[in-house]
């Protein structure tokens, strides 16, 4: 949908004329990204992260397909043809720095991108539809990223390989079959080296169709803002071009200076130097641990330490991924018809002295050794993460009394002059 | 929505801008041509490493010389070296092969190069050519010993029938030019370093 101020495309040259008979490509991205879509006039800075998700997809494919033109998906030179990218080939260690680091910035852009929608509450009708695949990206991202930080080969790379699937392992009866059969073979080898080169290579295209469906969910209702009232009128929104296009251009000239200064000047911050060690099946680093973006989620598998019915395996395993999955049902969990947490006073303190705090906890605790405080303080998070989600945001929801909302994006931006409310001739939207 | 009905014929009240125009050049524009020009050098920028990444490795060009002991090769006979992943001929040639070689008017070819041109110096009987048919890249016939010389007694092409002569010239055929002699020197009275 759009709303029916919306400016219509006009092709004005034979080519565009042509085009728009034949295959209208141009008019579809003028009504999708361009100035035929109109976009709230209020969004901030958190608006930026969803086209910077999407850049980064684009450019982990980029660098990913060229670093898929150098590399052996063979256990026997793996190892040897990373190092090979990064000496031999031409800017061989550009294409993997930025492909490694450019990981990270990926996660660090959808995290923001999803607690954007836990504060402002994207998740709520009408936008459910996109929350329930912005969900499934999420996790189709992680297990990419996971299988891509097997392909090097080091000793984190195969005992990242060993510990995930013994995840599977944790499976009452069936666990063990499942573990053989994801790898291939009784550990990590050249079968599952293959089919995890294999996968990477494949769903990150999966991911960019899922990213298109979240894309095309989103143009339905439009896009949120600040303030969660949605758009009434013309004068609440702006076309995306140029307004849009220029604000998030600017975003995207900040974020890659951030990602080159990683890539430039520290490019193993965020890596392990494990990883530069050959996998050796015969010998467990010291001190093993996932890529960052995945420690909030380590913190929760490895905070179940007591068999309580079932075994302290299992639940650790269901909390991880039910850490997750329970994100699918958050637009039911919340019922307060209100949506950003600017007019919401109770469901704010929860977010920034309950969530945050929560998430910046376990994202340190899953990269700390698994000794106290910290398995205590784990299960002390664990505890909470789950509590926000299941019982704090549903019972806020029904006992919090809002702060009044203003009448209309316009009249936030402007003040409530009567004036400024509504501008001449303007339809109120359908 | 009914609601906003009421009020729909207010105005928006227009708000004089400054564009800093009063030089004649609006401060907007400035910026959007800085921005977009510093967006089109960096993405022209891009392209370097992208194009560059798909050229020889270092490795690669690690390999790019090759030495040949060239004191066996037998009068008459020739041997097969490999030049950077491609076959390399040399041939030590007879008295009789040389003369054939030299009784052809240069400019009767249609690659004009002298058996001089194609050797060196003090070493005439040394033809060293790469086995890479100037056609579309076979390796042309000749260099083992039982192989069709062609009707000029050097080398011959199966895949599109070039005969080259004693000499490594194109003779009759599609390939347009004689066959390739590398860069090389005698580094000792019998060994080269090709490359």
């Amino acid at each position: 949908m759009s709303f029916p101020w919306a400016r219509q495309y006009e092709p004005k040259t034979g080519l565009t004329k042509f085009l728009d008979e034949k295959l209208p490509l141009p008019r579809f991205v003028y009504n999708a990204v361009g100035a035929g879509y109109p976009v709230p006039r209020n969004l901030n800075y958190m608006w930026n992260f969803g086209v910077l998700a999407g850049f980064f997809l684009v450019f982990q494919i980029v660098t990913g397909v060229v670093l898929a033109m150098h590399y052996a998906a063979n256990a026997e030179v793996a190892f040897a043809t990373t190092e090979h990218i990064m000496r031999d080939v031409n800017w061989g260690w550009l294409m993997r720095y930025a492909h490694a680091n450019g990981a990270s910035f990926f996660f660090i852009v959808v995290y923001i991108h999803i607690f954007r929608g836990f504060f402002y509450s994207s998740y709520k009708a009408p936008r459910e539809m996109i929350w329930l695949l912005g969900v499934v990206i999420f996790l189709l991202m992680m297990a990419t990223a996971f299988m891509g930080y097997v392909l090097p080969w080091g000793q984190m790379s195969f005992w990242g390989a060993k510990v995930i699937t013994g995840l599977f392992g944790a499976i009452p009866l069936v666990g063990e079959p499942i573990q053989i059969w994801l790898l291939g073979g009784y550990a990590p080898d050249n079968a599952a080296l293959n089919r995890f080169f294999s996968l990477h290579f494949l769903l990150p295209f999966v991911i960019l169709g899922v990213v298109i469906l979240h894309i095309w969910a989103l143009h339905i209702p439009g896009s949120s803002n600040p303030t969660g009232v949605e758009v009434k009128q013309e004068s609440d929104t702006v076309p995306f071009h140029p307004y849009y296009t220029a604000k998030d251009g600017f975003g995207l000239g900040i974020a890659l200076l951030a990602l080159f200064i990683m890539v430039f000047f520290l490019p193993n911050a965020l890596g392990h130097a494990d990883n530069y060690i050959e996998a050796n099946p015969l010998s467990t680093p010291a001190h093993i641990v996932p890529e960052w973006y995945f420690y909030p989620f380590y913190a929760i598998l490895r905070a179940f330490t007591m068999d309580f019915i079932l075994p302290a395996k299992l639940w650790g395993v269901l909390a991880m991924f039910s850490a997750i999955l329970m994100w699918f049902f958050l637009p039911w969990l919340d019922r307060s018809p209100v949506r950003s947490g600017h007019y919401r006073p109770l469901f704010r303190k929860f977010f920034w002295f309950g969530l945050i705090p929560t998430m910046a906890a376990l994202f340190y605790l899953g990269g700390a050794p698994a000794e106290e405080p910290y398995v205590m303080l784990s299960q002390i998070f664990t505890a909470y993460y789950f509590l926000h989600f299941l019982v704090i945001i549903p019972i806020v929801s029904q006992i919090e009394r809002p702060e009044p909302l203003p009448y209309s994006i316009t009249e936030a931006v402007l003040g409530s002059d009567k004036k400024a409310v509504l501008g001449e001739n303007t339809e109120p939207a359908v | 929505m009914a609601d906003t009905a009421a009020t729909a014929n207010t105005e928006i009240p227009v708000v004089p801008v400054d564009d800093g125009a009063s030089d004649g050049v609006r401060r907007r524009d400035f910026i959007n041509i800085a921005a977009l020009s510093t967006a089109g050098v960096g993405g022209a920028a891009v392209l370097l490493p992208l194009i560059s990444q798909m050229a020889p490795s270092k490795d690669v060009l690690a390999e790019s010389t090759t030495e040949v002991d060239v004191s066996a090769i037998e009068t008459g006979s020739a041997i097969k070296a490999v030049f950077r992943k491609q076959p390399l001929f040399i041939r030590r040639l007879t008295p009789e092969e040389m003369a054939a070689a030299d009784a052809v008017p240069t400019d009767s070819l249609r690659d004009a190069e002298s058996l001089e041109d194609r050797t060196k110096e003090g070493h005439r009987d040394v033809l060293v050519t790469m086995g890479v048919c100037t056609h579309l890249g076979c390796v042309p016939l000749g260099a083992a010993e039982g192989e069709v010389k062609g009707e000029f007694g050097g080398y011959f092409c199966p895949c599109h029938g070039s005969h080259y002569d004693t000499a490594g010239r194109i003779r009759k055929g599609p390939a347009p030019t004689n066959l390739v002699v590398p860069e090389y020197a005698f580094t000792s009275d019998t060994t080269i370093t090709v490359g």
